[in-house]
């Protein structure tokens, strides 16, 4: 007997949007869950189906970042929503449906599924709920076992509460943007990160499912107010610590570690593509993170024992660590005569923690990602073509789990939540359709 | 109120970061979490910081961050009278998580088919850098190594230099954070269904298909060919990126759609920009507008500090986020008005204050019951829990099968 994946039966009302609310839904569709994720066709929420509208150009997908303009075969195609490569892979396992739910109709059928649903996730920014008429006290009344989780930027309460956020501007608040990025350089020199989105993702996913273990015991349901700043935190713990132990602000290390005894670390460069010209992609680099003395010996060893690297003193830790940037130069001279896939398994080898810095392209072909089957191929509602997408973060041996949907377009469950769930009639059908809350693509005034 | 997790028992042998931090969410919530050590003590009791740089096995501050509200045993596993008491937890316990280099389980004779055999039904979950099997397994790995070869560290930083990476050990934080959804899936299979299964968790993997922005960037790749290049810095933009302003930086993104109506009201209608060339899209594929704009736009920002501009920016909806040092969070009224800070009392670390909860349950809150364990200070009322008897605790202690602070 196959097993069941831990929250089969558990039905989402995903509200979420951009990166955290999407990733959380996706941890929980990929748990089992059975993932609703509403969408309006009148309202387009920026980076959460695609950057930065609806209506993508054609010359606007043949250049720029991958991340951002790379479409299928570089066209937008007739619904370049629904596969954008920001936020496509966070589609699988879930269902789509939509609803307009700024009127009273759409309100009203929002309820009706509240009734009919475990959780309700949303992470928009405060105010938007109030507008809708989402309350905790709406939902509960509705449905007495309902875990509804709210996760804006700074949380429901404070100075802050009005602040517009992405995870890059609440890792400036929280201290992330200072302690990041190059030694000698301002943060200025910082491309955005969203780290905060994901960790916010994991978390939402942990607390939803710690309440659902809850409502089994009592039958009761909750409210989770989660404030994705004070939530990311964590990542950054030890400079909280540091702060906290001994009153001193952290420093920005690099790519140094902030454990002075696993010096030298850092990133060095090796034989490149090419021209070697970043612009192209071409640059090659590999990583080296050296965390005892007994791993210094051997690379020390690896590199044929260099006259310079007998010098008694980088024996010990201190020793490394106080002429860091003299080792960082005379590691690099010797790193960039080697491929970096050669070096990795070179220093691994041997023992010394290492690894290419792996660009988008090389991640496909490399052998840990086709050894464990991460990326599988797939074919969307659109007629894109076949690509690989993918896989969910681990597996439960036990359950069938894997990509169970392939990632779904927007509107593409209509059908299950308005006949199967909601039970409505044709005519019924007819009406919504009319009144635009039944669609499949975005309002032609978006466009 | 108690939190949701009190009927869980987690039998913890994870060290260092990403897997004490799964298993501190699980103590943090209400969980028991009895943590395994070496006699020697989690490696992580070896990492900064220490009060007055003085390194101690019970002063480190990574290991009381990752390991608050858990109770710590000292079990030598090589030894029989270690792994007879390491059974006896067994009995007890919902999920086993470990993240011992794969194979080291099953030297020590407590790898998974060993434990199925003992409990079916108990759940094992495996943290590991590369997972079980992979052509990686035996490798090394630290946060630097699984965010440069798994995360999306090839884009981050400038075009004409080296690649460069988040602070700390974010990455790993991020894994540990994931693996806590994957131990709760594999005690709700072991509780409701019966199931016991070894659940294998792979650092790497969790960044390469989602837990940051690689499965974006290998998709985008993936579908045009194109892959994702460490960007132009700041400033290039048209009110979007880092800024120094009078007393620091800040971090604002205004030049979207909107950019002529919020970039007014936010900059307070400065005569220069109700020039209706600024309404014009665009302007923001122009370098000379973009630098006429930055000529105005930085005496403004230097004579304002990083609260006004934030608390302007608010107003005027536009994203924003001042960036504070670690002191300026500590004393912030918001976030200690909103209790983010937790006081703690240690034996060796004194009274101070660490980053508390990091969400809010309404009905079974987050809760700190006490400070990361000192190395086996649990280990005699583990054992007595277990119903070993006084005489066979001494025999454990002083064999050295077990570590047992007197």
């Amino acid at each position: 007997m196959t097993a069941q994946l831990p929250l089969e039966g558990i039905r989402v009302l995903d509200l979420g949007g951009v990166w955290a609310g999407t990733f959380s839904t996706l941890l929980l569709a990929d748990l089992g869950a059975e993932v609703l994720k509403h969408e309006n066709q009148f309202v387009f929420q920026p980076n959460t189906r695609a950057v930065p509208g609806p209506n993508i150009p054609p010359q606007m997908t043949q250049a720029g970042p991958g991340w951002i303009t790379g479409f299928p075969n570089s066209e937008p195609g007739p619904r370049p929503w629904n596969y954008h490569p920001m936020f496509v892979s966070l589609y699988r396992n879930k269902r789509s449906f939509t609803l307009d739910i700024r009127n009273e109709k759409g309100h009203e059928i929002l309820g009706e599924l509240a009734k009919i649903s475990d959780v309700v996730i949303e992470n928009s920014a405060v105010g938007t709920m109030e507008k809708l008429g989402v309350s905790y006290e709406w939902l509960k009344e509705l449905n007495p076992g309902i875990v509804f989780l709210r996760a804006p930027g700074y949380g429901l309460t404070g100075e802050y509460v009005a602040a517009r956020t992405m995870g890059s501007h609440l890792e400036g608040v929280i201290g992330h943007q200072l302690l990041r990025g190059y030694r000698d350089e301002g943060p200025d020199s910082n491309s955005a990160i969203f780290s905060a989105d994901y960790i916010a993702g994991t978390q939402i996913a942990f607390a939803i499912m710690s309440a659902i273990w809850q409502r089994k015991k009592t039958g009761k349901g909750q409210f989770i107010e989660m404030a994705q700043a004070e939530n990311a935190i964590a990542m950054f713990a030890q400079g909280y610590m540091q702060y906290a132990l001994q009153g001193i602000e952290p420093e920005r290390v690099g790519n140094r570690s902030i454990y002075p005894q696993e010096s030298p670390t850092g990133i060095y460069p090796c034989m490149a593509e090419e021209n070697g010209d970043p612009a192209q992609g071409n640059d090659r680099w590999i990583a080296i993170s050296v965390s005892n003395d007994e791993e210094w010996q051997i690379l020390v060893n690896e590199m044929g024992s260099p006259d310079w690297a007998k010098d008694p003193e980088l024996d010990s830790w201190e020793g490394r660590y106080s002429q860091h940037d003299e080792l960082d130069q005379k590691i690099s001279a010797w790193t960039e005569g080697f491929s970096d896939y050669e070096l990795f398994h070179q220093l691994q080898k041997a023992g010394v923690p290492a690894t290419p810095v792996l660009d988008a392209s090389r991640v496909p072909t490399d052998a840990h990602v086709q050894e464990r089957e991460l990326y599988s191929p797939q074919k969307l509602q659109d007629p894109i073509g076949e690509f690989p997408f993918p896989t969910p973060l681990f597996d439960f041996p036990a359950a069938e789990g894997g990509i169970r949907r392939p990632p779904v377009a927007m509107g593409q469950d209509n059908e299950y939540v308005y006949r199967e769930l909601l039970g409505i009639t044709d005519e019924d059908w007819n009406l919504l359709e009319a009144e635009g809350h039944i669609a499949t693509k975005f309002d032609d005034s978006l466009m | 109120m108690a939190g949701p997790l009190t009927d869980v028992v987690v039998l913890d042998l994870t060290q260092e970061i990403a897997g004490p931090y799964a298993t501190k969410l699980f103590a943090d919530f209400g969980a028991e979490v009895i943590k395994v050590e070496p006699p020697g003590g989690d490696s992580s009791r070896q990492l900064g910081p220490f009060p007055e740089e003085e390194k101690h096995l019970e002063k480190s501050g990574t290991f009381f961050y990752f390991n608050t509200n858990k109770r710590s045993i000292a079990i030598d596993l090589e030894s029989e009278g270690g792994k007879e008491v390491f059974w006896r937890l067994v009995d007890r316990a919902d999920v086993i998580v470990e993240s011992y280099q794969p194979g080291r389980m099953k030297e020590l004779g407590i790898d998974w088919e060993t434990i199925s055999q003992r409990k079916p039904g108990l759940p094992l979950v495996s943290i590991t850098n590369f997972g079980q099997t992979s052509p990686y397994k035996d490798y090394k790995g630290t946060d630097l190594v699984l965010y440069a070869y798994a995360g999306e560290m090839y884009s981050t930083g400038l075009i004409d230099r080296e690649p460069v990476k988040m602070y700390g050990t974010a990455a790993l934080v991020q894994s540990g954070s994931a693996a806590a959804t994957a131990i709760m899936g594999a005690v709700m299979m072991g509780r409701w269904q019966g199931v016991g299964q070894h659940v294998d968790f792979s650092i790497a993997d969790s960044h390469l298909v989602g837990v940051d922005r690689r499965h974006a960037t290998v998709m985008g790749y993936q579908f045009s060919g194109r892959t994702t290049l460490r960007a132009p810095a700041s400033g290039t933009r048209l009110l979007g990126g880092v800024y120094p302003c009078q007393d620091g930086w800040v971090d604002l993104d205004g030049g979207g759609a909107r950019f002529h109506r919020s970039a007014r009201q936010f900059l307070g209608h400065p005569e220069w920009l109700e020039d209706p060339k600024w309404d014009d899209p665009s302007i923001h594929q122009n370098p000379e507008i973009i630098e006429e704009f930055n000529a105005y736009f930085y005496v403004w920002l230097m004579e304002h500090t990083k609260r006004e501009i934030w608390e302007r920016a608010r107003d005027a909806r536009i994203l924003c986020g001042p960036l504070f040092t670690i002191e300026e969070v500590f004393e912030d009224e918001n976030f200690r008005e909103r209790g983010v800070f937790q006081k703690a009392s240690h034996s060796f670390l004194g009274d101070f204050e660490f980053p508390g909860r990091p969400f809010i349950l309404s009905e079974s809150p987050w809760e700190y019951r006490r400070p990361a364990p000192l190395l086996g200070e649990h280990s005699a009322e583990i054992l007595d829990e277990c119903g070993f008897t006084t005489k066979e605790v001494s025999r454990l202690a002083i064999s050295g099968d077990v570590g047992v602070r007197v």
